[in-house]
């Protein structure tokens, strides 16, 4: 693979599409769950909202400012969560972090665009941090995620 | 041997405009020479570290080879050289910063822990609950924290000097916060994430008529401006060994022979005592009182071969030479649309943060490190700045007088990349 082939690979059109226009890129006023991850290597900082239906994920927004990759994955995040269960969330988020550090996912559909993270091992924070934080929503834990 | 200087020619100004001989300066320096994702390396990330000439390299090892012995305790031949040789560049750096005298030169790890030597002895005798220190909203963590620390343990006040957009500092607003409870001024002499070059002797100044002492952090200022610190007058001076062409590990805080003198001792150990009993110590002399437990002795004699070095090539011809670099950089990088660039004081050194328009600096960092080029992106450990221009992080390169202008344009050619990637 030629070098301009790995960063192309990093930033394929729908990482920077969903980082141009982030979707579900709002707080929710009706959140019942929330979280605040952080990553101080690079200041990427957001908030994962979630409305719980029952044991489902029935509504999720995101919120807050950060680089391509941890954008456009939050953004990716929310429209593949949205209406799975905390276990399937969870099991998602587990074959995610396989993909983006160089291992086998399984079938991502368009999450697979993150497979490029794993040439680049210092962006890989980057690409969890939603993952993270959302994690921590579901947990309903207080206190703020760091990626450090 | 003939110095660096002798070597390369130069002394004057002038000549230094018109021929200063890179690719000389380029072959002391080993790391230069490799590529990186098969590009060459264009290393633009001297404000977090530079690179070492060979001098240093083998200064270090030669000792470890020939002399390594601990110091001040042997009396046998390996010692004694040791000895001579680590105290020999104590001698180095205080011709090299002015000072009055050796034993005004502690050696220290870094920058860092020459902040925290200053503010755990002369802050924990000085300031009590109420006194305030001052600082500018441009330090780097290092010269913020160590106070904060020190201000909530004595229930002291850390007040901060604002900046102008340009990233200079207020002087007017600044010698207004200096008071009757201030007790100690602490100023970044170049900032390493703007770039800003600060009035330090003026700010001296203002202090003494006020009776207040004053430590400079000169982390990125040494390896950039010709530093004297008799004729700037301040108290203490700090700065770090890996960013002035050295080793890491070793720093250096000059202090003011009257000051360390009255200093209580920062930590407790061996050759830092002159006697020992289970009643009582006595305190050895300065600088050693200052310099608890086995130094880091190889590096500090590496220091002082960058320090010789550096002295060779010359300070002014370094100066001269990246202020045109720089300038080369500004105008270059500056053109490109959607570049914003963060601080533009208007005397500054070896700095250009920039931001692109709708683009993290984070991301410029991968895509230029692909291109073979080394930048820093992110806060700078400089988070209350970052605040003040409201922006999380900026790109910065940084240069020395290694780099060409064929690598500034290497950077230009970089960054239309990140745009393209981006478009
Ligand atoms: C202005 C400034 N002060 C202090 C420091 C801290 O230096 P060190 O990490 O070598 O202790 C740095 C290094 O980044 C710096 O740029």
């Amino acid at each position: 693979m030629s070098e301009l082939d790995s960063v192309e690979e990093l930033y394929q059109q729908v990482i920077l599409d969903h980082n141009r226009t982030p979707r579900n890129f709002r707080k929710l006023e009706d959140a019942d769950r929330s979280a605040e991850g952080h990553n101080p290597l690079c200041g990427d900082h957001l908030w994962v909202f979630v409305r719980m239906e029952g044991n489902r994920i029935g509504d999720i927004t995101f919120y807050g400012a950060g680089c391509a990759i941890s954008k456009a994955s939050a953004s990716m995040m929310t429209e593949a969560v949205k209406g799975k269960s905390r276990q399937e969330a969870e099991e998602l988020f587990e074959r995610f972090r396989r993909l983006v550090m160089g291992g086998d996912g399984g079938s991502l559909g368009k999450l697979a665009a993150f497979s490029g993270v794993s040439e680049f091992p210092v962006r890989v924070k980057c690409a969890t941090l939603a993952w993270h934080t959302l994690r921590s929503a579901l947990e309903g834990k207080e206190e703020t995620v760091s990626t450090e | 041997m003939r110095s660096a200087g002798d070597l390369i020619g130069i002394s004057t100004r002038k000549r230094a405009e018109h021929g200063f001989d890179v690719e000389r300066i380029r072959r002391d320096f080993p790391i230069l020479h490799q590529s990186v994702f098969g590009k060459p390396l264009v290393y633009l990330d001297n404000a977090a570290t530079t690179h070492k000439p060979r001098i240093v390299i083998e200064t270090v090892s030669r000792f470890y080879e020939r002399d390594n012995s601990n110091i001040h305790r042997g009396l046998h031949q390996l010692s004694e050289r040791s000895t001579k040789a680590y105290e020999g560049a104590r001698v180095k750096v205080q011709k090299f910063i002015n000072a009055a005298e050796p034993r005004e030169i502690i050696f220290v790890r870094g920058t860092t822990e020459a902040i925290n030597l200053v503010a755990r002895t002369y802050g924990r005798k000085q300031v009590d609950a109420g006194d305030e220190v001052l600082i500018t909203e441009m330090e780097h963590h290092s010269n913020i924290v160590p106070w904060q620390m020190l201000c909530e343990e004595k229930n002291a006040i850390l007040r901060v000097g604002p900046i102008n957009d340009r990233g200079e500092l207020l002087l007017e607003e600044f010698e207004k916060l200096m008071g009757p409870r201030t007790k100690l001024v602490a100023v970044v002499h170049l900032s390493n994430a703007l770039g800003t070059i600060n009035p330090v002797r003026r700010i001296v100044e203002m202090a003494h008529s006020r009776g207040i002492p004053v430590l400079i952090d000169g982390a990125q200022a040494v390896a950039h401006l010709t530093v004297d610190v008799r004729a700037l007058g301040c108290d203490f001076y700090a700065f770090s060994g890996h960013k002035i062409y050295g080793p890491t590990g070793i720093g250096v805080l000059y202090g003011k022979a009257e000051l360390l003198e009255e200093m209580p001792p920062y930590q407790g150990g061996g050759d830092m005592i002159s006697s020992v009993t289970f009643e009582k110590t006595i305190y050895n002399k300065l600088p050693h009182k200052f310099e608890a437990g086995t130094p880091n002795i190889a590096d500090a004699i590496g220091l002082g071969a960058a320090i010789g070095y550096l002295t060779g090539v010359g300070l002014d011809a370094v100066s001269a030479y990246e202020s045109e670099l720089l300038a080369h950089a500004t105008e270059t990088i500056g053109a490109i649309e959607g570049i914003r660039l963060i601080g533009t004081a208007r005397k500054k050194a070896s700095v250009l943060s920039f931001l692109i328009d709708g683009i993290h600096p984070h991301d410029i960092g991968t895509i230029l490190d692909k291109e073979g080029i080394a930048i820093r992106a992110g806060h700078h450990c400089t988070q209350p700045l970052m605040k003040r221009f409201g922006v999380p992080a900026t790109a910065r390169a940084t240069v020395s007088f290694y780099n060409t202008r064929e690598e500034i344009d290497a950077l230009a050619a970089g960054i239309r990349k990140v745009k393209k990637v981006f478009a």
